[in-house]
Parts: structure tokens; C-alpha cells; sequence
């Protein structure tokens, strides 16, 4: 449903020019006028956007524990610590970023293909279609909470749904889903799929729309198959959409949290337990938040650079 | 929704392509079970009794229908109130989508209407911000909450997340393709930039406003990791932590679980019945929530 009709990025100049100079950016109000309606925004952009940003690196040269009255500056410490073999931090840590890395490597290339398997079908002309786009987008809307809970019990190696039907179809039905490798890994990439699915299909979609059908009918005139369409005409159209879809997947999936929190908590050993869980546990349970801190900002570098290849291996593409 | 491509599947007369057309929707319905098989699952088991839930065969009808999940969890005396995190969170999500509403389009609107010294700037440095990861945010924000003596109250999982430049650009957007005439037209009557703004431009924005109030809803109603650790006691809890905490107390008595699930997907999925065009356009248009 189209809501709000042609868009006007630069409204046209208008034809009968005024004599006063209060038009167009309305010169003639109070200079004020602008800040009191940016206010009450900027308050809470300072307080926990702009100052947390800059704060959390004060923090993180700090031995900043929260549960004590001194907070020693520590300088790099908490960085070079990290990169230490044997420091009390660095093993745990890159463990936990391994996590992270195996579970986007493992679930990125699903969160990119399926969705545009499910987009192309859902962007084909037949009844029902919007009752199937809005039951494949529905688990979305969940929170990973619920998500969490209920495919902790679906995968329940005893009494689950999953290695119940499994039994009925004659295959293994003792699946250590939640407790052993792979199975976990299979586990948190698959309800992750079923969860965020719907979120990359539909951004797909909006991208198919865009695509100009006239290109299809000359691909046509020209003899080109449905395959050959799809390879041509499809995916060079969805190029952005590809580059917007990868890079929030992988930065997605580097957020990864709930799920092994709520179903494996990290199990087997500490396998599955994600940088996050790890930054979250250290900061936030065990409260040493400058040693958290420098370790949040060595994720967010880490995604920094993988989102630059990204675009820079995009790019590349083009030519 | 604009034209897609040629249908493939037309009123098949022939045989060929009524198996194809069978097979499509098979594919469909497939996929549709994949999907809402799960939720209904979760539906089942939470009217089940305690032992029903795991007895073999396992049956999607429960053999015995009980309401023993949803009483207990409406059981307010206990460590686990869901009903107080059912009133905890829609009181969160309601007043941070408000704050959302307010703060964004004040600020939305300058910035798309306004010329002002430091405009450019401000505008760069918000959608600057859009590329930092959350998870940066948790320590300095955890110390800021507690400065303010928010710690385990809801103001904690209220505020914060209005902060977020998402609705500030999002509403921005949409201002800036408003034609300027028409506050033209209402200034030459004598009405200052706060009456425009109420009386002229909100009332033409219900679309987008809609998009981010049910976007910030669900983003807050669903928010897992901050309340995890800013809400701690039991009474404060939202829903999802608080599901968190179900499971740790309740681990096999899966009824009582996937009641509390049922409770925390309800209004969420009414909502998304209601407002899907406006999420799934929301999300289509910027892909930036998520």
C-alpha cells in the first residue's frame, strides 16, 4: 500500500516570486525557534548518544570497577591486555569473539539467499500473496525473548517437537541440539533464519519493485530464458539492495546474544557464548567495566573494518 | 505494491499447468507451516497440564485442556509476577514510543524546515551516530542510568532508546518532501512555526508517524539485552527478561513458560495484524531498524 503518495526530494521553486524574504527557509522567525524545537532532542542525544560514546572511552583506561570507590587509570591496559595470551581477559575474550565470527560465518550466507528465494516467490502475481508474505514476516515481530524460550523447548533433545518428527520420519531422534557441536551451531543459525527471515525478504522485495519491468520485456524480446532474466536482469537491479542486506546481516549477526543466551548459555563449554555475551557478563555481572569497554570498542573496530571490505568487495564487483 | 514482474502461474487450463500451480502453493503452505508451526506450538503447550505437555505421542490438540500455566503465571505473590511485566512493559513501550513521537518530530522538523547556524552539522553528527554499534553504549550508559538513580526502574528502559537517531532521520525524510506552500499559505495567515507545526504539518504526517510509532513499540517491547541488566529486582522486570527468568525458575514446567511467551507475543502479533503495511513498509524503506 503506497501511504503517502509521490515523494519530493527539493520542493520545485515556486512560480510567483514574493517581495518578502520569508520564504522557503522562513527567515523571518525568531533565531531561537529552531533550537527550542531541537531541545528536547538534543538532550537525549547528549546524554546517552554523544557523551556515552566519548565516556565509554574514558572508562575503558580506566580498572574501572563499578563496585569499588577507586577507579585507577590504567592507561592501554585494558587493550594491550587483550592481546596478551595468558592475560586474565584474553583468552575468554577472542573465544567469545570465535563465537561471534562461526556464528556470522555460519549464518550470514542463509540470511542472504533464503530471503531472496522466499522475495522472488512472494514477488510473483498469485491469490494469497499478501497472507503468505505476512505469515513468512510474522516471527519478526517477536522478540528474540520469546523466540529464545520457545525454540530452547522445540529443540529439546528429549521432549522437543524437532527430534519428535525426526523419530516419526525414521531418522535420529536423540539430536543433542542445544548441548553438543555442530548441533548448536545448527541450532542458533536455524531459529535465527526462522526469526529474521521475513526482515531481509522484505527489503528484497521493496528492491524487486524498483527494478524496471521494461527491462524484463526487452530481456524477453530478446530471447533471454527465465534463468538467464534472473541472472541479468534480477540480480545486477538488486546489486544496493545486496550491499544494504550483507552489511546488515553480518553487523546482525555480530550482535548475536539472545539466542545462545537463552538456549545453548554458551554450552558446549563456553563454544557458543558470543562477544557479546561475554562483553555483557564481564561488564555488567562482573562489573569490570573498563576491561568490558575496551573490549566493546575492539568488536565495534572489528565490525568497522569488515563493513568497509564489504563495500570495498562490492565495488569491486561493479566493474 | 507496484507491478512485479509476468505471473507465471495464470489460471492453469491445461494440465501441465495445474500440477505447476499445485506444486506452488505447496511450496507456499510449506513454507507457511515452517513458520507459524512453532507459534502454535507455543499456543498448545501453554494449555496443557504440567505432564501433558511432554507425554508421548506428542499431540497438537492438548488431551487434557488446562489453564494451569496462565494461573500460575497470573499469580502475583510469587518471584516470577508476569503480570507485572505485562503492565511493566506496555507502560515502557507506550511512554518511550511517545518520547520517541515528540523528541523526533520537533527535531525532525527543524532540521528539515529550519535554517539555522550548526544545522548541518547536527544533522551529520545524528546520522553519524546511526553506525555505532548499541553494544558500545552499554557500559557508559549503564553508569549514566545509575548517575541519574535509574537503575532498576523503568525510566532505565524507557528513555535511553529514545535517544536513537533512527526517528529523527526517519521523520526528517518525510518533512522534507511536505510541499513548503502550504506553511507558507498558514504563515502569511499569522500562525508562528509551533501552530504550523501542529496544526499544518503533523496533521499531514499520520502515515510516517504511524510507521515509527509501531516501529518503536515493538523495538521496545521486545528489547532483551539492556533490561536483562538495568532491570533487577523481580517486580521491575519487563517481559522479556522476565521470560529469561521463567525459564530459570520454571526450566521443564513448559506450560507455564510458553504462557508467559503467549502473553509477551499477543499484542505484538495484534499489532503487527493491524499495522502490517506500516511495518513492513517502515522496514522496507529504511532496513536501518533491526
Amino acid at each position: 500500500m503506497d501511504t503517502q503518495g509521490a515523494e519530493r526530494p527539493g520542493a520545485k521553486p515556486s512560480p510567483e516570486p514574493r517581495a518578502k524574504r520569508s520564504r522557503g527557509d522562513f527567515i523571518g522567525s525568531s533565531p531561537v525557534t529552531p533550537y527550542l524545537f531541537m531541545a528536547p532532542y538534543l538532550v537525549l542525544f547528549f546524554t546517552f548518544v554523544l557523551i556515552p560514546a566519548l565516556f565509554g572511552i574514558w572508562v575503558s583506561l580506566h580498572n574501572w570497577d563499578y563496585m569499588l570507590p577507586g577507579k585507577p587509570w590504567s592507561g592501554l591496559e585494558n587493550y594491550t591486555d587483550l592481546f596478551t595470551p595468558g592475560s586474565a581477559t584474553s583468552g575468554d575474550f577472542w573465544l567469545s569473539m570465535e563465537a561471534t565470527g562461526k556464528f556470522t560465518l555460519y549464518s550470514v550466507p542463509f540470511l542472504v539467499v533464503v530471503p531472496l528465494l522466499v522475495a522472488l516467490i512472494l514477488n510473483q502475481e498469485f491469490r494469497g500473496r499478501g497472507f503468505f508474505r505476512a505469515a513468512y514476516f510474522a516471527p519478526y515481530v517477536l522478540g528474540v525473548a520469546v523466540v529464545g524460550v520457545l525454540w530452547r523447548f522445540l529443540l529439546d533433545p528429549n521432549v522437543g517437537l524437532v527430534n519428535y518428527y525426526l523419530g516419526k520420519l525414521g531418522l535420529p531422534d536423540d539430536i543433542p541440539w542445544i548441548s553438543a557441536l555442530p548441533w548448536a551451531w545448527v541450532s542458533l543459525v536455524g531459529m535465527t533464519v526462522w526469526w529474521t527471515l521475513g526482515f531481509n525478504a522484505v527489503i528484497y522485495l521493496a528492491g524487486l519493485q524498483d527494478i524496471d519491468p521494461s527491462l524484463y520485456d526487452a530481456a524477453k524480446v530478446d530471447g533471454a530464458n527465465r534463468w538467464q532474466r534472473f541472472l541479468h536482469v534480477t540480480l545486477p537491479g538488486l546489486r544496493p539492495v545486496l550491499l544494504l542486506v550483507v552489511t546488515i546481516t553480518i553487523l546482525a549477526s555480530a550482535n548475536v546474544f539472545g539466542q545462545p543466551y537463552l538456549v545453548t548459555q554458551g554450552a558446549p563449554a563456553d563454544e557458543t557464548r558470543s562477544a557479546i555475551m561475554y562483553i555483557a557478563e564481564e561488564g555488567l555481572r562482573n562489573f569490570n567495566m573498563g576491561s568490558a569497554s575496551a573490549m566493546s570498542y575492539v568488536l565495534a573496530l572489528f565490525l568497522l573494518l569488515i563493513s568497509i571490505l564489504n563495500f570495498v568487495v562490492f565495488r569491486r564487483g561493479e566493474d | 505494491m507496484t507491478q512485479a514482474p509476468p505471473a507465471p502461474k495464470r489460471q492453469g487450463r491445461n494440465p501441465r499447468q495445474l500440477v505447476l500451480r499445485i506444486l506452488w502453493y505447496a511450496v507456499l503452505i510449506l513454507l507457511t507451516v515452517i513458520f507459524v508451526a512453532p507459534l502454535l506450538w507455543m499456543l498448545s503447550t501453554s494449555f496443557k497440564t504440567r505432564s501433558g505437555a511432554t507425554q508421548f505421542p506428542l499431540t497438537w490438540i492438548p488431551r487434557e485442556f488446562s489453564t494451569e500455566g496462565f494461573t500460575t503465571i497470573f499469580n502475583t505473590t510469587t518471584q516470577t509476577p508476569v503480570l507485572r511485566w505485562f503492565v511493566n512493559s506496555m507502560i515502557a513501550a507506550s511512554g518511550h514510543t511517545l518520547l520517541v513521537l515528540v523528541t523526533a518530530s520537533l527535531a525532525g522538523y527543524a532540521l528539515a524546515r529550519m535554517r539555522f547556524p550548526g544545522r548541518n552539522l547536527a544533522f551529520a553528527v545524528i546520522v553519524g551516530t546511526l553506525f555505532i554499534p548499541q553494544f558500545v553504549f552499554l557500559m557508559p550508559n549503564y553508569l549514566i542510568v545509575d548517575y541519574f538513580g535509574w537503575l532498576d526502574t523503568l525510566l532505565a528502559v524507557l528513555v535511553p532508546g529514545a535517544a536513537g537517531a533512527f526517528g529523527v532521520f526517519f521523520l526528517r525524510q518525510f518533512f522534507l518532501s511536505l510541499p513548503k506552500e502550504l506553511e507558507e499559505a498558514a504563515l502569511i495567515d499569522g500562525a508562528n512555526r509551533l501552530q504550523i507545526f501542529l496544526r499544518v504539518i503533523l496533521p499531514l504526517s499520520k502515515p510516517p508517524l504511524a510507521t515509527l510509532a509501531v516501529l518503536s513499540f515493538l523495538t521496545n517491547w521486545n528489547d532483551f539485552l539492556w533490561p536483562v541488566y538495568v532491570l533487577i529486582s523481580p517486580e521491575s522486570q519487563t517481559l522479556p527478561p522476565g521470560l529469561a527468568t521463567l525459564q530459570g525458575a520454571y526450566s521443564t514446567y513448559y506450560p507455564v513458560i510458553m504462557a508467559g511467551g503467549v502473553l509477551a507475543s499477543v499484542p505484538v502479533l495484534i499489532i503487527f495484524f493491524i499495522a502490517q503495511q506500516y511495518i513492513i513498509e517502515g522496514v522496507s524503506r529504511s532496513g536501518l531498524k533491526g
